[in-house]
């Protein structure tokens, strides 16, 4: 009788606390950005600080609204340049890495170049890659590349060599040749290490477009959302420019969680040990 | 498997080489379970990787058949299944995924494994893992296998059901066995002959026979007078180290 009484009620504070912890796991968000919202607005209007310094985030909200087609085609070209790049650099950094890794030589003639090569000021080199690729795509693709490869690089090395030794040597008195040792048990391993240094150039790979967009300019009609949050500085269009920021804020946030979901869907066992999606 | 007076050495950082294993000399008849215990840091995992080729000697000979080591750790890889671990030597030996598969299969039903084959390592318990791992050395093909203290991270009940589970299964599949460990119990338990090892530089310092008929029992009297005279033997080797090493 005390144990069919006291079954539910105990049952019931854990459902609650889960209930309680999902639905705070989305209400915190929330409830922090119309904070940030509020004193931003509210700075704006009790400040009396221009509109072309700083426009309010209902000045922002009208211009996305207004410009709605003409943010979504200057995205495109953006979007294009940021996901077709760190595709790129988690290809070009992952083969790096792996030939690092095998290759001693290799590691201690290259690694110091791909240091500095991150050190290496877009502008300083932006005209060279318009003198060979001209204003198209393709120079803003290899400058978002160069710019995020270099993350994916650093992880993946560290993947590689977080192989357990051991591990290793189990697989050698299972006659495994060096390449089997690499397919079964370092490739696997070195995997979510790549995504999440891709992960990590992603928070750099937008900024990378619109330093590409700037540096190897075009001036078509939608050449990009760099492209055109220079043009509406220079216009005084600043909430346009703001606009254009939220839209690639927005794009940046959606990039990184699909990363994450892609990371969980590939290395499943990497996940798991993690737990949440960070 | 005859190890004839080998020695093995290594260059400790700065200072004067650290000798693992000084003119060590033990054998293994076919389908016999040797057990090497000893004291820890004796060199048993250096004897281990010498017979596996891992190392080579600085002195002495190792005539022995291709062997394969089954570490302490389970060293699973955590993405594949149980049954793809087990497969891997075979994968490695380039037979086809499918025919690994079966063959493997075929050793969890037999082994009392089956219902585990598509279960990720962290999904098993301590002691599932290393019946893995050990199906995993069975099907490396060789007749020689190096068990380094297999059960060593186990809890006591869980190794005492390794221990009639291990049993069962080199009846099943016999094969040639070095078993080590620093558990006199499970040597006895397990094996067809116990070498006593003394503290570092390890050598041999008594080798018993364990009669009885298998399954053996940890109470039965003669199983406990074998594990009293291992113990006696593992107090002499320390004794004769603190006398003086090389007396």
């Amino acid at each position: 009788m005390r144990h069919d009484a006291g079954a539910p009620a105990s049952g019931r504070p854990g459902r609650d606390a889960t209930a309680r912890r999902r639905l705070g796991a989305v209400l915190a968000p929330v409830l922090l950005l119309i904070a940030l919202l509020g004193a931003w607005e509210g700075y704006v209007g009790l400040g009396g600080v221009d509109t072309f310094v700083l426009p309010a985030p209902h000045e922002v909200a009208a211009a996305a609204w207004d410009n709605a087609g003409f943010l979504a085609s200057n995205l495109k070209p953006t979007a294009e340049e940021v996901v077709l790049g760190i595709g790129l650099a988690l290809l070009s950094g992952f083969a790096l890495a792996v030939a690092i890794h095998l290759s001693p030589v290799l590691r201690r003639a290259v690694y110091p170049l791909a240091v500095g090569s991150q050190a290496v000021p877009i502008a300083v080199i932006a005209p060279l890659l318009v003198f060979w690729w001209g204003f198209g795509v393709l120079p803003k693709l290899v400058v978002v590349t160069l710019i995020c490869f270099f993350p994916v690089l650093v992880t993946t090395v560290d993947g590689l060599a977080a192989v357990d030794p051991d591990e290793l040597k189990l697989l050698r008195t299972l006659d495994a040749s060096r390449w089997q040792a690499f397919r079964f048990a370092e490739l696997p391993a070195a995997l979510p290490a790549a995504i999440s240094g891709a992960r990590i150039a992603l928070t750099v790979a937008v900024i990378g477009a619109y330093i590409a967009e700037s540096q190897t300019a075009t001036t078509g009609a939608y050449a990009g959302l760099g492209r055109e949050i220079n043009a509406d500085l220079e216009a005084l269009q600043t909430p346009r420019a703001y606009a254009a920021a939220l839209v690639l804020f927005v794009f940046a946030i959606a990039c990184f969680y699909t990363l994450a979901l892609a990371e969980r869907r590939l290395a499943p066992w990497a996940y798991r040990s993690r737990g949440e999606v960070r | 498997m005859r190890v004839a007076r080998v020695s093995r050495s290594y260059g400790a950082g700065n200072g004067a080489p650290v000798q693992a294993l000084s003119e060590i000399s033990l054998h293994a008849a076919a389908d016999e379970l040797l057990a090497v215990v000893g004291p820890s840091g004796c060199g048993k995992t250096t004897l281990l990787e010498l017979i596996c080729a891992l190392q080579a000697p600085d002195a002495g000979t190792i005539e022995c058949m291709p062997a394969a080591l089954m570490p302490q750790r389970d060293l699973l890889l955590p993405w594949l299944s149980a049954l793809d671990n087990a497969a891997l030597a075979l994968r490695i030996a380039h037979v086809p995924r499918a025919r690994a598969r079966a063959r493997a299969a075929e050793l969890f039903d037999e082994l009392g494994l089956a219902g585990f084959e598509q279960a990720r390592p962290h999904e098993l318990s301590g002691g599932m893992r290393q019946r893995v791992a050990f199906v995993r050395t069975l099907l490396s093909g060789k007749r020689l296998l190096c068990l380094d203290e297999p059960f060593g991270a186990l809890d006591a009940i869980t190794r005492a059901e390794m221990h009639a589970w291990l049993a069962n299964a080199l009846r099943r599949e016999p094969r040639t066995v070095v078993l080590v460990t620093h558990d006199v119990e499970e040597a006895v338990v397990l094996a067809d002959r116990v070498a006593v090892l003394s503290p570092r530089p390890g050598r041999v310092v008594r080798e018993l026979e364990i009669g009885p008929a298998r399954p053996r029992s940890r109470t039965d009297p003669e199983v406990v007078a074998l594990r009293e005279r291992a113990l006696a033997a593992l107090g002499q080797g320390a004794g004769a180290l603190a006398a003086g090493p090389g007396s």
